[in-house]
């Protein structure tokens, strides 16, 4: 039961190594190791702390919030044919759900330190988080729709025993689109970079300015955690449940670390959109969810 | 009989308010509506406890022979629970809440307020119980007057009286067309009474009743594009009016819809997808236009029409379901919108609460003025916090649940279904989604710019925590939302048990089995959510105190004479999105320009205002039109007594001409 759960954290070890390293050869640095974001972490925890005078308990007790959202989603992911921690019709919303409340939390966070930059940030952040809603509950709703099902461990567990051959096409549309929504719900490239050194030109990082020691681990923690808890979402959709389990766990991993590569390399050779075409860009993400209906539609003969 | 005496003794005491001294009016009022609302809830836990058949009590027999009954059935007894919480805890809120108008009001003014407000909570609880056609518009009526009363109450400004004006006509319009639905009832059954429509629906095409009805209904509700009176309404009310309105009142409409739905019979589909239609514009465009507000009762308001957006959302996919004999859609979606009644008649209520304790505190609406309120006020800060999040539908409140409902309604549809039914309820995924998200992004900048930052004016600088009196009954309000949201099983089961005793759509043991379950599974995720929320806290707490902790400002880029004005404001929040949002919001800007020889420019003025299309369209427009027309109909006005006595003459002389023709 509990090894989506295991699992996931132990690619969330991995993971933002994997994308520094891709970054750092790419471009023909020698780069840091794999393990260099998570020994930061264990110099933030042994920092002390500095808050602002504006800031209430809201600031104090969201990063906190939004790690618990994130444990929380973990939960409902299942793994080859072993079913999730929770498991019950409907999971997904609540696996939204939880996502958009740990949102929420980190939003007001940014409003309450009263400084006009992570106001900024807050409201893209609040904007591009609400535009790239439906494109996942069209790309969930079509899941149902293909397999009968709404619980996340018995779509995965029949996706690939419908037995059309075209189900191919449809898990490598939903595999992109996700890798998509997972760029833009952890605010990497192309809507956000989270190198960029001014202010101004900051989404994600610009609302965690003030965040110092413990909580600003807190943080960092959630972002990896949140990675992998996508890519465990993306393996889950394009390898098929009934293999055998030492393959699942090897490909497991193998699917994770090409999604951490896949960032690496976006984020290597492409810039950042401009500020005005970000919502345009998420919006796409709508309509290829859209199509990717209408392919299910033909698939399943609603649409001759 | 016991009980219908008492019911009337209550109805007969009320008009005592005027007559007791000021010092015990309003514990006065209380007592009978604490009386009232034990014996009117005891009649529906009753109901719903009992074996599920209606029942009757007879209240009294007219001169003309005519019985008054009240007929007690299954979604009687849930609405009327819904309006007694919301009505006595809005009434509790308001002895704190009325308490700086005392000075400048006299006695008969409260007696009138507190008269009005018994006598709305009177009427719609009998809104809810009564079967008959002209009794039915009575107490519709008398719901109308009081609550017409209850938002003039601040009638100082001439504003609001216009306002309740309008309130009152366009409620007048929605009566109209019950009245005309219930007169085609009249004609062809010979009863005009809600038990003559399945009758009537039997034998006749039901789609125009049902419409005639449902535009009557949808004034009351809110739907856009009939919500015009609506956002007008709720800020000019004093608060707990505003939450007992938007918390209670517009669910009657609800109310009403469901009820006529329950008769009919055929014409099911079309039906279902133009609510389901409705329902969708109402809550986009509601929240879309919420948004934009500065005046945070208005925003709420808006986000009324949202959340009737949702409720639709719901019970038009239950009719759905039942014109496509699918019965777990009908359940869910008829459960899901039944049950935001309740939530939303929670959260909604509280939130207003809450903007009545900041507009006493910081003695504004406009949220451009507060900020940093949450360290002035934590209470009334928290309790917002939590409403937010609950009308957002974030796990763990109650707002989730329902929305849960009806996302599993339109998921479990899906397959096996026909093209067309596919692609209506993806579009409905898809908005239902986009609502949740345009809802965070509402209450984050109404929460963020209110409690939040630092305070942008003097007024909400001084600003201080409500009183007691005030924090106590919302409390309880919060405490059921979080009962709800984790303890869901227990609240949807008797819901569920409502659905298919008014529907009928026979017990289905397997869909509430399962959906038991799965709520069971949510408690226990909200349960772990808490849990881990908690240790986490905990051990930040152990992990701070073995640390340094200093303060120090905020990271102002090096630059360190910040002031509050350059905090992002709620305009500014919300550019990006009226950026986007542009053709269906039409901002209004007012400036004027610099011109080229002006040197040293002098102070000007900067204005922005979203209008709200539909009133302007709908409303605006063609009064202007009517009142100059008739402006130009008034020349004949001259005030010569001649001219009076010509048009006599002309007059007589037409009738003359016509009768000579055979005309008339």
């Amino acid at each position: 039961m509990m090894a989506g759960f295991i699992l996931i954290a132990v690619a969330a070890f991995f993971f933002p190594g994997v994308i520094l390293r891709t970054k750092s050869i790419a471009s023909g640095r020698k780069g840091p190791a794999i393990f260099q974001p998570w020994k930061d972490i264990a110099v933030l925890l042994r920092k002390g702390s500095v808050f602002s005078d504006t800031t209430s308990l809201i600031f104090r007790i969201a990063p906190s919030v939004t790690l618990a959202t994130i444990t929380g989603a973990m939960l409902l992911l299942p793994f080859a044919e072993q079913k999730a921690v929770l498991s019950f019709e409907g999971d997904f919303i609540l696996f939204a759900y939880l996502l958009a409340l740990g949102k929420f939390f980190t939003i007001i966070a940014a409003l309450d330190t009263g400084s006009s930059f992570e106001g900024m940030g807050a409201s893209r952040e609040a904007l591009f988080s609400m535009l790239v809603e439906p494109a996942f509950f069209i790309l969930i709703a079509t899941f149902a729709m293909f397999t009968g099902y709404t619980s996340f461990s018995v779509i995965f567990n029949h996706f690939f025993i419908t037995g059309n051959d075209y189900v191919l096409i449809y898990s490598i549309i939903g595999a992109y689109l996700l890798v998509q929504i997972a760029m833009v719900e952890n605010s990497r490239l192309p809507v956000d970079d989270p190198k960029t050194h001014l202010e101004l030109t900051m989404i994600h990082e610009v609302m965690i300015l003030d965040y110092s020691g413990f909580d600003k681990a807190l943080i960092h923690v959630g972002t990896y955690l949140k990675f992998a808890l996508y890519g465990s979402l993306i393996y889950n959709l394009v390898v098929p449940a009934g293999w055998n389990v030492i393959l699942q766990t090897g490909l497991f991993f193998a699917v994770q670390a090409l999604f951490a590569m896949v960032i690496g390399f976006t984020e290597s050779f492409r810039a950042r959109n401009k500020m005005n075409k970000n919502p345009k860009f998420i919006l796409t993400l709508t309509s290829i969810a859209l199509i990717a209906f209408m392919v299910i539609l033909i698939l399943t003969e609603k649409l001759a | 009989m016991f009980g219908s005496t008492a019911f009337l003794v209550i109805l007969a005491l009320s008009l005592l308010v005027f007559a007791v001294p000021e010092w015990l009016k309003y514990y006065f009022t209380l007592g009978l509506l604490v009386a009232g609302i034990a014996l009117t809830s005891s009649w529906s836990t009753g109901m719903l406890t009992g074996a599920g058949q209606a029942y009757e009590l007879p209240l009294f027999t007219a001169a003309t022979g005519t019985r008054m009954v009240l007929v007690i059935d299954n979604l009687s007894a849930f609405f009327i629970l819904v309006v007694n919480f919301t009505v006595l805890i809005g009434f509790l809120y308001a002895r704190g809440y009325l308490e700086p108008y005392k000075i400048r009001m006299n006695a008969l003014r409260f007696s009138i307020h507190y008269f009005s407000y018994l006598w709305l909570w009177i009427s719609m609880l009998m809104v809810v119980m009564i079967r008959d056609g002209i009794a039915f518009l009575i107490v519709w009526e008398i719901m109308a007057l009081s609550s017409f009363f209850l938002v003039i109450f601040d009638a100082e400004e001439r504003s609001i009286m216009k306002t309740g004006i309008s309130y009152l006509i366009q409620m007048h319009v929605g009566m109209f067309f019950i009245l005309v639905a219930f007169l085609l009832v009249q004609q062809d059954t010979g009863r005009m009474s809600f038990d003559a429509l399945g009758e009537y629906f039997s034998r006749h095409r039901n789609l125009p009743l049902f419409l005639l009805f449902f535009a009557g209904f949808a004034i009351k509700a809110g739907f856009i594009p009939l919500h015009t009176w609506l956002p007008e309404a709720h800020p000019a009310a004093p608060s707990h009016v505003s939450g007992v309105m938007s918390g209670v009142m517009i669910k009657m409409g609800i109310y009403g819809i469901m009820r006529v739905l329950a008769s009919m019979q055929s014409d099911l589909l079309i039906t279902g997808v133009i609510i389901l239609i409705m329902s969708l514009v109402s809550g986009v465009l509601g929240v879309m236009m919420a948004i934009v507000q500065h005046d945070l009762k208005r925003l709420l308001a808006y986000h009324s029409i949202e959340n009737i957006g949702i409720i639709g959302i719901g019970i038009g996919l239950g009719v759905i379901g039942q014109a496509t004999g699918n019965g777990a859609l009908s359940l869910l979606g008829y459960a899901g919108g039944l049950l935001h009644v309740l939530n939303h008649s929670l959260f909604k209520s509280l939130l207003f609460f809450n903007a009545g304790s900041v507009y006493h505190a910081a003695h504004t609406r406009n949220i451009e003025q507060t900020g940093g309120l949450m360290k002035r006020m934590p209470w009334t800060a928290i309790l917002f916090l939590a409403g937010s999040l609950a009308i957002c539908g974030l796990p763990p409140f109650n707002g989730f649940i329902s929305e849960y409902l009806i996302y599993m309604g339109m998921f479990g549809s899906l397959s096996g279904a026909s093209l067309y039914h596919s692609i209506l309820i993806v579009g409905s995924i898809a908005a239902l989604s986009l609502i949740g998200g345009l809802a965070i992004f509402c209450f984050t900048k109404a929460f963020g710019i209110v409690f939040l930052g630092e305070p942008r004016s003097e007024e909400a600088g001084n600003a201080r925590e409500a009183g007691r009196s005030m924090i106590f009954p919302q409390l309880a309000t919060a405490a059921l939302i979080l009962f709800i949201g984790l303890g869901s099983p227990l609240v949807v089961k008797p819901v569920f048990d409502i659905v298919t005793r008014t529907w009928n759509l026979g017990s289905q043991p397997l869909v509430t089995g399962a959906f038991t379950a799965n709520l069971a599974q949510i408690s226990l995720a909200g349960g772990i959510f808490v849990v881990t929320l908690a240790t986490l806290l905990l051990y930040r707490r152990y992990h701070l105190s073995r640390h340094v902790v200093e303060t120090g400002p905020t990271w102002g880029c090096g630059y360190t004479a910040g002031t509050p004005k350059q905090q992002y404001t709620a305009t500014s929040f919300a550019y990006n999105y009226n950026h986007i949002a542009k053709p269906l919001l039409q901002t209004r800007k007012e400036i004027e320009e610099i011109g080229e020889d002006e040197i040293f420019p002098h102070r000007r003025k900067f204005l922005s205002h979203s209008d709200d299309l539909f009133k302007r369209n709908l409303v605006d427009k063609p009064v202007d039109w009517i009142s100059g027309l008739l402006k130009r109909i008034a020349v004949m006005q001259t005030g010569q007594i001649r001219h009076y006595i010509l048009y006599a003459f002309v007059f007589m002389l037409i009738v003359l001409l016509l009768a000579m023709l055979k005309i008339i």
